[in-house]
């Protein structure tokens, strides 16, 4: 808890704060707000992501529904794919769309010339980056429904375009609320598109990158880490809103939805999913083929030699290792410490004041964009006065932030988990004298397997991915593949680059199809257990 | 010329029979229930009449027009769910006005008829209130009223009565008995409750296992249920041999004369006391006064005579 608190108010306290480490109240925030170059950043950051979070809750709105409300064929294969984007490091989308719409790209060549490096480039990565995570809120959103107020309204003779509106459309709205500020501040806070396809058009998160890493400017750096915060607290905030709202509208008395067949609607939507499914694999697959060519465009043989580059100063394949290292580190342990602290708040009897404070902390992380963790850590791991200063400059430092970065998701997958239990459990085992820790080891554990693994690969994923908080704190000798991603773009190694994000993408795909075969066994067990 | 007519329906889902060569008539104003206990198929049934299920072979008739094919939207039914199935997002107003704004009519109509339909279920006061805000009984008295008011021909009630409390349910049962009567509507009921069944319908239907079981009045499904089924469906049952039965309350006790029995066991049961008696028939449940019980001085163990009246034994069909 400590480590979310504690930076988070020396990050406060410094953006309030002159040079020589006087309070100087808004000084800070009113020289940002009156240099032209600054605030430019601003509306540039506003605009890209407004645009995003229309474009991208416009097509996942429709995807979902083709998913959950048609009789769209190959769904499982339509939803795996769509989800490919999470597993990437946000820098790969830039790079698949340099190789089609670059300088040198496919596209390019044929003679579609696009102005990609500024607002499009970003947009468009962004689109992807935040489509799947969009297309699964409003799938959940989607998958609620109550069936028979659809056959009501089919008794009563409504038209199809007034259940619509009637019906579906206010069922999801929260769904759909929640998404757009989803999708609205994560475009606003991510620095990988941005710095890969961003050209000129400077947005926050690159701004702040090269105030504190360029200029070693780390006031100005709070005042921006606390600007990226605000969509995120915004979004966080009607987040919770619309959660306890939510819950009203459905009961356990409602049927599931029927979809009725109608081929012409299912081809249309077919068709769709097909189309963002190959827009997303061309991209991807792009990157996949650069990787393995030579000198792109100019000598189009094959060759392996962009995997086993490595340098000092950029980083390469040993990097990769690196963040196979990190992540594998952060899904164990990260998921050990999530565990046990939902565990202890969920099962702690007394207290509840208390309960309720160690909750909010937990989901605080949520509201945190990587960069503002990242600005954070070093102002408090690296104060003079911080007993704790020997872990900045080490690996473990990467560790703390990931966990700290991707803390609340978990937390509310163990919550929920552990709220399923009957809460009758602890009391039984103490009657019968068995310690509680037991019960822990012998009960819970073995009946949250599916949510605990689930933390896991979440963890896990995301460490491999993440560019943010670790691109401020990682060691000079320790580089993470992500940060290598952006030092060999940066140096003009596209290819190595490439390289590397097909590992991550590749490894995190093999994770998670793992993670599936292994949670279908133990659901398997669990549905004999229960019979 | 029946007012609805299905013929020889048959349902499947998948390899399951849902319904097998179902036949049923109906009259204009009638209230039929159809009984039976859960995954008998008579859900699909009344989901078949709305048109909300297809059906591999059959017909639905409505007075002497086939509207097997027709959409539900065409038949002019009501219809209420278990669930209340209310739009969470409107008010009690608007969820009763739903069905009549595709209607041409104009405002002014639609809302004297929302406002009727509305007071028909006594909810005046709760005009503006959001589903959420209304108890189940009341949220239920919406379904109804947003079934009645657009005037349908046929009112489908799926197991309207079964999520309520038993206070509110025994309330609500007469409320709808009494609508159903004042309007003449003809109303089809789904339910798994007996009691409910005999009290509200003039006549029931009894499923079982995918097939229509017995028709009849409620007196008549009681006195002479035809199977096995519906005698022990409907109300106690002592089963004297395969094809003979008898209810507790017809079976007399006495202190000589008749059968020799052994009483077993006692329950007090308010207005009656019910005994189990070991006798050459069998064990027979037979429920007797109380002041039937004081006279014979009937206690555990007692040592009695049964009399089994010949006009009251049921006689069931041989399987």
């Amino acid at each position: 808890m400590t480590l979310v608190v504690l930076p988070l108010i020396i990050l406060f306290v410094k953006a309030f704060e002159g040079s020589d480490g006087s309070f100087i109240g808004l000084a800070n925030f009113i020289q940002y707000f009156t240099t032209p170059n600054l605030t430019n950043s601003l509306f540039n950051t506003i605009f890209v992501s407004i645009t995003t979070a229309i474009i991208s809750v416009s097509l996942a709105f429709l995807y979902a529904y083709a998913i959950t409300r048609t009789g769209v064929k190959c769904k499982k294969l339509f939803k795996f794919t769509s989800m490919l984007p999470l597993f990437a490091p946000t820098m790969m989308l830039g790079i698949g769309l340099i190789y089609l719409f670059g300088n040198q790209g496919i596209f390019t060549h044929l003679g579609l010339r696009l102005p990609l490096y500024g607002p499009l480039g970003i947009i468009i990565s962004e689109v992807i980056y935040t489509f799947p995570q969009v297309f699964l809120v409003l799938l959940v959103s989607f998958s609620f429904a109550d069936n028979r107020l659809y056959e009501v309204a089919e008794v009563i003779g409504t038209s199809p375009i007034k259940t619509f509106f009637t019906i579906t459309l206010p069922s999801v709205k929260y769904g759909l609320i929640s998404s757009i500020f989803i999708a609205f501040s994560l475009s606003f806070t991510d620095f990988g598109a941005p710095k890969v396809v961003g050209g000129n058009y400077n947005v926050l998160a690159t701004d702040i990158y090269k105030r504190v890493v360029g200029q070693q400017d780390f006031i100005m750096g709070a005042v921006v880490g606390m600007i990226l915060m605000l969509p995120a607290i915004l979004s966080f905030t009607v987040d919770r809103f619309t959660q306890s709202k939510n819950q009203s509208t459905i009961s356990s008395k409602s049927e599931d939805y029927k979809i009725k067949p109608n081929k012409c609607r299912d081809l249309v939507f077919t068709a769709y999913c097909a189309v963002i499914n190959l827009l997303i694999l061309m991209l991807l697959g792009t990157v996949v083929y650069a990787s393995f060519i030579k000198l792109w465009p100019y000598d189009k043989s094959l060759t392996l030699a962009h995997y086993f580059m490595d340098s000092p100063a950029t980083g390469g394949i040993s990097s990769f290792f690196n963040s196979l290292l990190i992540a594998s580190l952060t899904a164990t342990i990260g998921t050990a410490f999530v565990f046990i602290n939902a565990y202890l708040i969920e099962k702690t009897r007394k207290a509840t004041l208390l309960k309720q404070t160690a909750y909010f902390l937990s989901i605080i992380p949520l509201a945190l964009p990587g960069l503002a963790i990242g600005i954070s850590f070093i102002f408090f791991f690296n104060a003079d006065s911080n007993p704790l200063k020997f872990i900045y400059g080490s690996m473990w430092i990467l560790l703390i932030a990931n966990i700290v970065h991707f803390y609340s998701v978990p937390f509310v997958t163990a919550t929920s988990s552990l709220k399923k239990l009957d809460k009758e459990f602890e009391i039984v085992s103490e009657a019968m004298k068995v310690p509680f820790y037991k019960t822990f080891y012998k009960v819970t554990i073995p009946m949250c397997l599916p949510a605990i693994l689930e933390i896991a690969v979440y963890l896990f994923v995301n460490a491999m991915v993440t560019i943010s908080a670790v691109i401020f704190l990682y060691p000079a000798q320790f580089k993470l593949a992500a940060i290598a991603i952006v030092n060999m773009e940066d140096a003009g190694d596209i290819a190595p680059a490439a390289a590397i994000s097909v590992l991550i993408i590749l490894t995190n795909v093999i994770v998670r199809v793992l993670y599936e075969l292994i949670n279908k066994k133990i659901m398997n067990k669990n549905l004999r257990s229960h019979v | 010329m029946s007012h609805l007519k299905i013929e020889n329906i048959t349902k499947r889902y998948g390899r399951h029979t849902v319904l097998s060569d179902v036949s049923l008539e109906v009259e204009k104003g009638e209230f039929v229930c159809i009984l039976g206990p859960s995954g008998c198929g008579k859900s699909t049934l009344l989901r078949v009449l709305a048109g909300l299920e297809n059906i591999e072979s059959g017909y639905v008739i409505i007075n002497g027009k086939d509207v097997t094919t027709v959409p539900p939207s065409k038949r002019n039914f009501g219809i209420v769910f278990q669930s209340y199935a209310l739009f969470p997002n409107m008010t009690v107003l608007q969820n009763v006005a739903y069905g009549l704004s595709g209607k041409k009519l104009n405002k002014g109509e639609i809302a004297a008829k929302v406002d009727q339909a509305i007071e028909t279920v006594n909810l005046g006061d709760h005009k503006n209130k959001y589903p959420q805000q209304l108890s189940g009984g009341q949220q239920q008295r919406v379904a109804l009223a947003r079934a009645i008011v657009i005037e349908p021909d046929f009112l489908l009630l799926d197991e309207p009565l079964s999520a309520l409390d038993a206070k509110v349910r025994i309330k609500l049962r007469r409320e709808i008995k009494t609508l159903q009567k004042k309007f003449g509507i003809t109303t089809i009921m789904v339910t798994h409750d007996q009691d409910e069944a005999l009290s509200m319908a003039d006549r029931i239907v009894v499923m079982n296992n995918a097939v229509i079981e017995q028709v009849g009045s409620p007196v008549e499904i009681y006195e002479t249920p035809k199977t096995a089924f519906v005698a022990d469906f409907i109300g106690t049952v002592n089963f004297i041999n395969s094809t003979s039965a008898v209810r507790p309350e017809w079976v007399g006790i006495g202190s000589e004369g008749g059968v020799p029995g052994k009483v077993t066991d006692i329950e007090y049961r308010g207005a009656f006391y019910r005994l189990f008696v070991d006798s050459q028939h069998g064990h027979l449940t037979v429920d007797v006064k109380a002041d039937v019980k004081n006279h014979v001085n009937v206690e555990y163990g007692t040592d009695i005579f049964i009399n089994i009246p010949n006009e009251k034994i049921i006689c069931l069909e041989a399987v």
